[in-house]
């Protein structure tokens, strides 16, 4: 393997681009292989890796963190949801302070254990928070089927999932950013299939390269993205061949339109991108902790001096914020990007403060 | 979180299955891939199937998870 990406990095330097390309990574996992592996640090200088709204928590809006804070507030129920979302900071508070005043808010690996939990303990009203990209949302299908199937009465979702394609179409009409090629998500991929970014490589001649998640899957991911420039082509081309078929997870696929229906959804940072979001359909509404446990609208408020908006559209580097490691760090996060694991800022904090 | 470690079905019970990696087994939930059967290598996203892959490559990925795990 070691061999292998020295070979990778040889032919890079042989073909380094003569004018500087920007290359967006829109998977946190991605984000976190390339700053701790170093990765922008052996590739040549004028290929710059940015990284874009590929992390689920950071994507999610303050309002919707004050919702849910609401709905725990006003109603006696069990939340479920992944780890992340517990330190994500509202406008007053967030999921993890409500813990600390006794609240019941679990951490679950997997969305079935919601699902099981209610089963098991039917005297309780539980809400799993539906978070995650196309990766995540055929498992929220899969158990709304189920609950609906088998009749269960006190389970919901609270619903932030959001589609990746249509994200990438509104960084691309964005003017301040200038995105020369897209490092494509693996595992989104896996379900969606190639097919969905073919609008980019048409409309606006962007190359698109589905990338694994090791070292040399993304080494590999950007040399196939030179080659391409270098041949004046755009494409979507599959690195992560292994996992990823043009045609994507058809099962899946239809497991998510069986339950979902597209919708308008707002991100942070991007705002509201018309048709990047899902809604249950009506035979499905009953499982709809929006409509079920209603609350006040309450105006949010995006952290002061957060600027995570900026870096999730690739607008400016973590380290170009202002409260970076200063104020926002890991132990004291202000904006998401630092509170999440695999946030770009968590990153760039854990493994390049020094480098940069 | 993407944890691209392929895992093999080793055991199925309906829409479960016992899966293995790397010494690691785990019950997940083989819906989304209906076609999986034992001996299938799959890689897995909380706690469900998500894909099943070629052998021979879930063999070769293992190879080096195991080198990297050895080498620490």
């Amino acid at each position: 393997m070691e061999n292998n990406i020295k070979r990778i990095v040889e032919s890079l330097n042989d073909k380094k681009p003569e004018r500087s390309i920007n290359i967006m990574e829109v998977c946190g996992t991605h984000t976190m292989t390339i700053s701790r592996y170093g990765l922008r640090q052996i590739i040549p200088d004028t290929i710059n890796l940015i990284s874009g709204p590929g992390c689920p928590v950071c994507v999610t809006p303050a309002a919707d963190i004050d919702r849910i804070l609401e709905i725990i507030d006003k109603y006696e129920v069990s939340l479920f949801t992944f780890g992340d979302m517990l330190k994500v900071p509202g406008t007053r508070s967030s999921l993890y302070d409500k813990r600390s005043e006794g609240k019941d808010i679990n951490i679950c690996y997997s969305p079935a254990e919601a699902l099981d939990f209610a089963k098991n303990n039917r005297d309780r009203q539980v809400i799993f928070l539906a978070i995650g990209f196309e990766t995540t949302i055929p498992l929220t299908s899969v158990i709304i089927k189920r609950a609906y199937k088998e009749k269960t009465n006190n389970f919901y979702i609270y619903n932030t999932h959001k589609l990746i394609p249509e994200a990438l179409e509104v960084l691309l009409g964005d003017k301040h950013i200038k995105i020369d090629a897209f490092l494509c998500p693996g595992h989104v991929s896996a379900v969606i299939g190639s097919r969905p970014y073919n609008f980019i490589v048409q409309n606006y001649g962007i190359p698109c390269v589905i990338s694994g998640f090791e070292p040399h899957d993304i080494l590999e991911s950007i040399s196939m993205i030179i080659d391409q420039f270098k041949k004046g082509k755009a494409e979507v081309e599959i690195q992560y061949r292994i996992v990823v078929k043009e045609e994507g997870n058809p099962e899946a696929l239809k497991s998510i339109y069986e339950v979902f229906e597209r919708s308008d959804s707002l991100w942070r940072g991007l705002g509201n991108i018309s048709g990047s979001g899902l809604e249950l359909k009506e035979d499905f509404s009953k499982f709809d902790a929006k409509i079920h446990f209603p609350v006040k609208e309450i105006k949010s408020v995006e952290p002061a001096g957060c600027e995570c908006g900026d870096v999730l559209k690739g607008i400016k580097k973590p380290f170009e914020c202002r409260l970076f490691s200063k104020v926002c760090r890991p132990d004291n996060p202000v904006g998401p990007c630092m509170v999440s694991s695999e946030g770009s800022c968590a990153a760039y904090y854990k493994y390049e403060r020094l480098k940069a | 979180m993407c944890i691209a470690v392929p895992a093999e079905i080793i055991k199925i019970n309906k829409n479960m299955a016992e899966i293995e990696s790397l010494g690691v087994r785990k019950e997940i939930d083989i819906t989304l891939v209906p076609d999986a059967g034992l001996g299938d290598f799959v890689i897995v996203h909380a706690g469900f199937a998500i894909q099943i892959i070629d052998k021979k490559e879930a063999a070769s990925i293992q190879g080096y998870w195991k080198e990297y795990l050895d080498g620490k």
